[in-house]
């Protein structure tokens, strides 16, 4: 028993545990059902009923049953590879987008630390600049999927997918340095404690969302262009290009793409949640001060996972509302509005905190 | 032809430009749907068609039924109307001798082939007996062979499985009860017992 808690105590198996219960249990877990409430959740928006007829006997779970059936499908069907296609370069693509949207969450605190121990996998000193890092590279799976593919349609797709990350990625980076600024880190953790404070007395907390409001709206936009979905879908581009980049893939590759893109969605929520709607400290919840440790931890997993969860929703309800926008109109938003807007928002910021602090 | 120009104005301006107005309109409508349906489905039309059926109106031309006397016997006397005035040629009658000379004649073989059937309600219109109407209720004919949508004069005769009636108004109205149609059919030799 010792030797089992020696053995777990060991950083390197430490760090191993915490990835396998934050990807196992809580992004794989909520990206998968995602795949099946966009479609539910589209039917309520649409006045539909939605995925019910997949069943065992006469149980089918109002629809539930339709992730089993969807994965058992893609396991069990061909993997396609197309003639003329770049062969090592086609079957590596997909790893590319799941591997930079699982990422995310290794540096993300799901629960504030109990002594030593952290609910998070690694904290890292350049942490926000780490994710740019990562979200970047979710690029190359698009791009290399197109361009491997040998299909006119992906590589128009793959195309797509670099140019309008040019034009996202930058004002993406510029929208959190407010953020930096005001909470003076990169560091995920110290900028999750910086919002533990409070304004009046013990008011209004001061979340992200509260003291970077504009940068709250364009960093969303930026992570929704990110995550290539709609109003941004362009590389997909479901009525022009099929389905973009992985439009030749098939079986679970295919689903592999699918999936990273639900992932993706939660990783977006979990960023939200984290820089602009306090992480996981439970608002006022230090006045109440003989709470004990354990409450406070599963009232804090409880609130990370609401927010995450409100912003899934909240991502997957824009998808169903608004048009999507034409290519050269995401990059004219992009460069002319939202750029502007930024820095016009870094300049605010920097002079308020010359100004008051 | 003179070409007609639409004129569309173009709505310009900063609150166009923001985008978040437009998007904020259009959250809160999807969000009112979203809503309205979560608990409960309360404005989906949908109809699970096998689970529940839809109701059918009285007059809708389903799969042809043989209406029969009080006494249990065919209302059809075989007098070809039907099978002339059929415009796909679905239906095939062989006139016999009726026992009773009242009646005197009664389909040996009545074949409607429903898959020819256009369902045009023409046959019923001009039977001078009533014999014929398509009121059965059943609306969905699926099989897998072509022979079993060779429908035979027993097959169309009317059942007395009250089930098979989903039509209210004409429901047994002149089908007699079991008990006499048991009494009416030994004296018979024309009209088979079912």
């Amino acid at each position: 028993m010792d030797i089992l808690l020696e053995i777990i105590m060991i950083p390197a198996v430490l760090a191993l545990i915490k990835i396998v219960v934050i990807i196992l249990l809580f992004a794989l877990p909520l990206g998968t059902l995602l795949t099946l409430m966009e479609r539910k959740w589209s039917a309520m928006i649409q006045d539909r009923v939605g995925p019910n007829r997949a069943n065992i006997g006469s149980f089918t779970g109002h629809g539930l049953l339709h992730l089993a059936a969807d994965g058992l499908k893609s396991i069990f069907k061909e993997d396609c590879i197309p003639r003329g296609a770049n062969k090592f370069l086609y079957l590596l693509a997909p790893f590319f987008g799941m591997i930079s949207a699982v990422a995310i969450f290794s540096i993300i605190p799901i629960a504030g630390p109990i002594g030593d121990f952290t609910f998070q996998v690694a904290d890292v000193e350049p942490g926000l600049l780490f994710i740019f890092a990562i979200t970047s590279l979710s690029v190359y799976g698009a791009v290399l999927a197109g361009y491997s593919s040998n299909s006119k349609f992906a590589l128009l797709g793959g195309t797509r997918a670099s140019a309008q990350m040019i034009s996202y990625e930058v004002f993406m980076g510029l929208a959190l340095m407010g953020v930096f600024m005001v909470y003076g880190t990169t560091r995920v953790s110290g900028i999750v404690d910086g919002q533990n404070e409070y304004w009046f007395g013990n008011l209004i907390p001061m979340w992200g969302v509260f003291t970077q409001p504009l940068g709250f709206i364009l960093f969303f936009t930026a992570l929704v262009a990110e995550t290539k979905r709609p109003p941004f879908d362009a590389p997909e581009g479901e009525s022009e290009l099929v389905a973009g980049y992985f439009l030749e893939y098939s079986g679970m590759r295919w689903s592999a793409f699918m999936l990273a893109e639900y992932i993706a969605i939660v990783g977006v929520s979990v960023l939200m949640t984290t820089l602009f709607f306090g992480g996981y400290h439970v608002p006022w919840l230090h006045l109440w001060e003989s709470a004990p440790q354990w409450l406070v931890t599963i009232l804090q997993i409880i609130k990370f996972s609401i927010v995450t969860i409100f912003f899934c929703w909240f991502q997957i309800q824009l998808r169903w509302t608004v048009p999507k926008f034409r290519f050269d109109q995401t990059m004219s938003l992009g460069w002319k509005k939202l750029l502007p807007l930024s820095l016009l928002n870094l300049f605010v910021t920097a002079f308020v905190i010359l100004a008051f602090a | 032809m003179d070409l007609k120009v639409k004129q569309v104005t173009r709505i310009d301006g900063a609150k166009e430009a923001l985008f978040l107005p437009a998007i904020f309109t259009g959250l809160r409508l999807t969000i009112n749907h979203f809503w309205r349906n979560l608990f409960g489905a309360k404005d989906v039309v949908t109809v699970s068609y096998p689970e529940e059926k839809r109701h059918i109106s009285t007059r809708w031309r389903g799969r042809h039924r043989l209406t029969r006397r009080e006494n249990g016997f065919l209302s059809c006397v075989a007098c070809y109307m039907c099978e002339t005035v059929c415009p796909s040629k679905c239906i095939h009658i062989e006139a016999g001798e009726h026992p009773d000379l009242s009646v005197e004649k009664y389909p040996v073989v009545f074949d409607i082939d429903e898959l020819r059937c256009v369902f045009c309600g023409l046959c019923v219109e001009a039977c001078p007996k009533d014999a014929i109407r398509m009121d059965s209720g059943v609306i969905s004919l699926a099989y897998t062979s072509r022979q079993t949508f060779n429908y035979t004069r027993d097959l169309l005769r009317d059942s007395y499985d009250p089930k098979a009636h989903s039509n209210p108004k004409y429901e047994d109205i002149d089908l007699p009860s079991p008990t006499n149609r048991a009494a009416a059919l030994p004296n018979s030799k024309g009209v088979p017992a079912s």
